[in-house]
């Protein structure tokens, strides 16, 4: 038997869903499950989509404005789809003293990419966060998940040079 | 029904496991050595001692943050008291050559350098320690025996008593005693009571409570189930930073272990108290870090604070009395009633006592992790262990509290690190991010840096904090920028008064603090900028920001 899809649930119920629902599950099916069904949604879907948003209000019984406006209170949650490889610089106190500024300066004067934009090609989204804790390793950023330490300017544009050279191909 | 006796037990295999083996060859893999690929580092020496069939007497064992951050990866060889630094994953095979032998003179490290030596331990005990992965470890330590013993032999009362005799504060930045937070949320009526452990680590440069949850786990779990043991609660949440994920994936391991030993669940050591711990995640928000707005977010809503009182020892969680406390605050309970608390008290000065770990970075030689007596003078946190300023420059100011403390000058450098000390300097503890800052930086665009922070971060409930940070913001960049004029300078001391004042919640309250830091401590920097737009004004020179 195929399971009706849920009344406001216009996306097919695929795994990336099921992610979703086992962590609502996991807490009952409570409206405070909201933040946590949220990481898992971005976490399965890469980013929060509006059809997502709906289903996760129907699913927990909260108004949809409530919903968006908790997804867009947080930094963490993005509604945009990201680029197939993600740059987080962090912008945190040590970073700043160490010259993280110089690194979005040249992000965006070399492929015109800002906080929070992605290349026209989908390949890289650049991000900022506040502070990602490896002040040690100041300035740092994320480069696809993993944390890269003590950058210069010309490492991460070469970084999102190769990274936007794979596309060619 | 685990005792004492079992504890013991766990304990005394572990050890006798521990010393079959003559040499413990650590690896940090806590989260800035990680990202320096400490984990091949680990992965080469397993292999080099294969090959080199050392397996009887050496053991590769992966341990949580050693402090040194700057010097990353770090190995250390326990017995010999050996420290390498800098180690790439091509030297493991010359370090178990060296061991029992003469140490690899090229990267070894100092561990009699003032940076180790005059460090005192109480949080960070365990970190680089033990392997943060394994409970047995963490037993072996005398961990979970403080909760077994003072679950048969004390009232929660008589726990509130031992925290509040220690004189222990909270380490999250206001200071206030822990003692009295106990005392009230036990006093307070509700049919369930929460424990909250704030790991939200928003304060940019900070990066303390990140090492304690990836290197000693358990620790937070244990004071977190003596916080519910002393306050009647059952249930705790650790409410931590998304953006930690080995942070989280430790915890949750040791959540599962803690579990399936009876340190956590139904009947801990057989008595009639119940503990559970969960996670809850943030998302991103600097706001959260207040109690009220943090508990807004572990209810799933947007986290924006609101009035107090009531207070969360009052009415917190879904209304229930909550007890709130930070990382390093419950980090120190097991050690406290392990030593007792008059051990503690001895610890630091007279109104600030114990020890506090600071993050130190920025323009610092040593940026890491350190813990000291309270009480020790900033000059030698900075320049005897820290190192001083590198490259030959001059120092020029520490920033201690994040975007809600302020900058300290040369001249306050031998006030003693105490929270009413540099409270009196115009700054505040914080919760321990240091960032030094040398002659290059600008105190005008450090000012400007926090003051974006705080626009960032408004969590837009009351007008003071929204419009106000905006405004100031706004007119520092006109500052830096030579385009202000003496004007916008007092517009600018009379709104961070009007914010002080206004604003709701800490956020706001305290956000004027980096500009009246600078302002009181660096004023000729405002002063020329203001020169330069003055003169821009009036026409003389284009303004320095060059905005014509």
């Amino acid at each position: 038997m195929t399971p009706e899809p849920a009344k406001g649930a216009p996306a097919p119920k695929d795994n990336r869903w099921r992610l979703v629902e086992a962590t609502m599950r996991r807490h009952g099916h409570k409206s405070h499950a909201l933040i946590e069904a949220l990481h898992s949604a971005q976490e399965a879907y890469g980013f929060l989509e509006n059809d997502v948003l709906r289903m996760v209000a129907t699913e927990l019984r909260i108004p949809l404005s409530k919903v968006y406006g908790v997804a867009t209170f947080y930094n963490f949650f993005t509604l945009k789809p990201q680029g197939r490889h993600t740059c987080v610089v962090c912008t945190g106190t040590a970073c700043y003293i160490k010259g993280a500024d110089q690194i979005m300066n040249v992000l965006e004067k070399k492929f015109d990419l800002k906080s929070g934009s992605t290349s026209p090609d989908g390949q890289v989204s650049v991000l900022t966060a506040r502070c990602i804790g490896s002040c040690g390793l100041a300035p740092a950023a994320v480069l696809d998940g993993a944390v890269a330490a003590k950058l210069t300017p010309a490492q991460v544009v070469a970084k999102v040079e190769e990274w936007m050279s794979h596309d060619q191909h | 029904m685990i005792s004492i006796e079992d504890l013991s037990q766990i304990s005394q295999a572990e050890r006798e496991s521990r010393e079959a083996v003559a040499h413990q060859i650590n690896v940090c893999v806590a989260a800035s050595c990680l990202s320096l690929q400490s984990d091949k580092v680990k992965e080469e020496l397993e292999k080099a001692v294969e090959a080199k069939g050392k397996k009887d007497c050496c053991k590769v064992r992966g341990v949580g943050c050693m402090g040194l951050c700057a010097a990353g990866p770090l190995v250390a060889v326990e017995n010999e008291k050996v420290l390498y630094q800098g180690v790439t994953p091509e030297d493991a095979p010359a370090i178990v050559d060296a061991i029992g032998a003469e140490p690899v003179a090229r990267i070894q490290g100092d561990l009699e350098a003032p940076f180790f030596a005059r460090q005192q331990k109480i949080v960070l005990e365990n970190c680089g320690r033990i392997d943060p992965e394994r409970i047995e470890e963490y037993i072996a330590a005398d961990g979970y025996l403080a909760l077994v013993d003072t679950l048969t032999a004390m009232t929660p009362i008589g726990v509130v008593q031992q925290v509040t005799r220690s004189g222990l504060r909270g380490r999250g930045g206001a200071g206030y005693p822990t003692g009295l937070k106990w005392a009230t949320v036990n006093k307070s009526q509700g049919t369930r009571k929460f424990v909250i452990c704030n790991a939200d680590e928003g304060d940019p440069g900070a990066f303390m409570d990140r090492a304690v949850l990836e290197s000693d786990p358990h620790r937070i779990l244990e004071g977190m189930a003596l916080a519910g043991y002393a306050v009647g609660a059952s249930q705790g949440f650790v409410y931590v930073r998304a953006e930690y994920p080995l942070a989280i994936k430790r915890l949750k391991l040791a959540i599962k272990q803690a579990e399936k030993m009876g340190l956590l669940g139904a009947n801990i050591g057989g008595t009639t108290f119940s503990f559970n711990v969960d996670i809850r995640l943030g998302a991103g928000a600097f706001v959260c870090g207040e109690e009220t707005a943090l508990i807004a977010s572990v209810e799933g809503g947007r986290g924006t604070p609101r009035p107090r009182p009531p207070y969360p020892a009052e009415s917190g969680l879904w209304g229930y009395p909550t007890l709130i406390n930070n990382v390093e605050t419950l980090a120190n309970i097991p050690t406290i009633l392990r030593n007792g608390p008059e051990w503690f008290a001895k610890i630091g000065t007279a109104k600030s006592r114990g020890t506090k770990v600071f993050a130190l970075a920025g323009a610092i030689t040593n940026t890491g992790l350190i813990e000291v007596p309270m009480g020790m003078p900033l000059r030698d946190i900075i320049f005897d262990i820290g190192g001083g300023v590198p490259d030959g420059k001059a120092f020029k100011a520490v920033q201690t509290g994040g975007p809600s403390g302020g900058c300290i000058p040369e001249s306050g450098l031998d006030m003693p690190c105490d929270y009413e000390s540099l409270a009196k300097l115009g700054s505040i503890m914080g919760s321990g991010g240091m960032i030094v800052m040398d002659e290059t930086s600008s105190m005008v665009d450090v000012a400007k840096f926090f003051m974006e922070f705080c626009m960032d971060e408004s969590c837009g409930k009351c007008v003071p904090c929204r419009v106000g940070t905006a405004q100031m913001h706004e007119l520092l960049r006109q500052i830096s920028a030579g385009e202000a004029t003496a004007r916008e300078l007092a517009l600018l001391e009379h709104l961070c008064d009007v914010v002080k004042s206004t604003s709701l919640c800490g956020l706001g309250q305290s956000a004027p603090n980096p500009v009246l830091s600078t302002l009181h401590y660096f004023r000729g920097e405002y002063e020329s900028k203001i020169a330069a737009g003055e003169a821009a004004a009036a026409g003389h020179t284009p303004p320095a920001g060059g905005a014509a």
